[in-house]
């Protein structure tokens, strides 16, 4: 069964994102900002990791950046799940090496739709 | 919200499945039925209408094409996604198209029946820009037709919701292909140019012209009877050639349909004409 690490400061969407994910036939994990995450993937690298954008201690940017040189066993698929809808934010993000980008708010369909467009499922 | 079980709104029920029925040969499965009053409500909102009786008693008094038209649109199922059922997108791309890029006349000719509110087709154009150097020097012509004004209206503005443009569509697309439009995302002008989008009936079809390679009729004809189901694998089978290739929804089928159309020896899950089915329109031949 893959992993799925979820990554965003607030309780709310990480319980949704994980009911979605489970239903998905996922395991998930949460951190609560980018620093947890990135401890966390270096300790155990999921196989994706769903990535809030503004978030306190290491935004889901410097999260990015911070994972391209931290020793993670394999690199996890990185989808981006954030209020940041604008095209410019869009496009900083993909050339900052994410695979796939949901803008909020997000249903199952659209996580599934990206899960699956990156491969997971 | 469910329908109603009073005969009265029973009585009004079937005047809309008629009416449905009767202008696009669509049956309402007991599934979409009960969906009915909830697919109404904007339209009585819209004409001030109290209830489902009231929409019928309307629409039988007045006559009026207007308001038969809004109903017959807000009946009609335009669920769509963009590469709805990726692998069936995946085998169009590595191996349908490239064989007909093999070919030495440089002509592809591409036909959506039912193609909602363009979703498909656009993943189809967005497949072949993105294989551009494939497909240089090029005509290619896709025509994407369907019974809802609605639908089709929306399908040729290219203009998607961010929750149509999250389903199916990989970032790298959306970001090639789309542009903001406020709060929503429009295909660009080159995307929309690859494509003619026309308000058709399968039954009274006008759209079509000549043969088509590719020719997909996906997610439509379940709500058909057999019969009309036969009726259109007899219109497949006058616009298409013996390479031409037919790509159903999942879960259609041509057995017990149309002896015309086999599956296809390459390609799963799709459908190659029988050489030898009749081309049984008058004139009507490969116009390229």
């Amino acid at each position: 069964m893959k992993n799925c690490l979820v990554v965003d400061d607030s309780k709310v969407i990480r319980k949704v994102a994980r009911h979605i994910l489970e239903s998905l036939d996922l395991t998930v994990s949460e951190a609560v900002d980018g620093q947890d995450a990135l401890t966390q993937c270096e300790a155990a690298a999921p196989d994706v990791v769903l990535l809030d954008w503004n978030m306190p201690v290491m935004s889901g940017m410097e999260f990015l950046q911070a994972l391209s040189t931290a020793k993670v066993s394999a690199r996890p698929k990185i989808i981006f799940c954030t209020t940041e809808n604008g095209i410019s934010h869009i496009k900083a993000a993909v050339e900052a090496g994410a695979d796939e980008y949901v803008m909020k708010p997000f249903d199952r369909e659209t996580l599934e739709s990206k899960l699956s467009i990156v491969g997971v499922i | 919200m469910t329908l109603s079980t009073d005969s009265s709104s029973r009585g009004a029920a079937r005047i809309f499945s008629g009416l449905l029925e009767a202008r696009t040969g669509q049956i309402l499965s007991e599934s979409r039925a009960w969906r009915m009053e909830t697919a109404l409500k904007p339209v009585m909102r819209a004409n001030g209408v109290a209830d489902m009786d009231e929409l019928a008693t309307r629409l039988l008094g007045n006559r009026d094409p207007r308001l038969e038209e809004e109903v017959v649109n807000a009946l009609l199922n335009n669920e769509s996604s963009f590469f709805r059922d990726l692998q069936i997108f995946d085998m169009i791309n590595r191996h349908i198209l490239p064989s007909f890029a093999e070919r030495r006349e440089r002509v592809l000719r591409i036909w959506s029946a039912g193609c909602s509110t363009g979703q498909e087709v656009y993943s189809l154009a967005i497949q072949l820009r993105n294989d551009a150097a494939r497909w240089r020097g090029w005509r290619i012509e896709i025509l994407a037709t369907d019974i809802s004004t609605a639908a089709i209206d929306q399908a040729r503005s290219g203009i998607f919701s961010q929750m149509d443009v999250q389903r199916g569509l990989a970032v790298g697309d959306l970001i090639k292909w789309f542009e903001p439009a406020g709060d929503n995302w429009r295909a660009s002008p080159e995307l929309r140019r690859m494509i003619d989008f026309r308000t058709d009936n399968l039954f009274e079809p006008k759209a079509p012209s000549g043969d088509y390679d590719l020719l997909l009729c996906r997610n439509v004809l379940l709500y058909f009877t057999p019969e009309r189901r036969q009726e259109v694998f007899r219109l497949m089978t006058r616009h298409s050639h013996d390479r031409s290739v037919l790509l159903l929804g999942a879960g259609e089928t041509v057995i017990g349909h149309s002896d015309d159309f086999i599956p296809h020896p390459e390609f799963r899950g799709g459908y190659g004409r029988r050489p030898e089915a009749a081309h049984n329109s008058e004139g009507i031949r490969r116009a390229v």
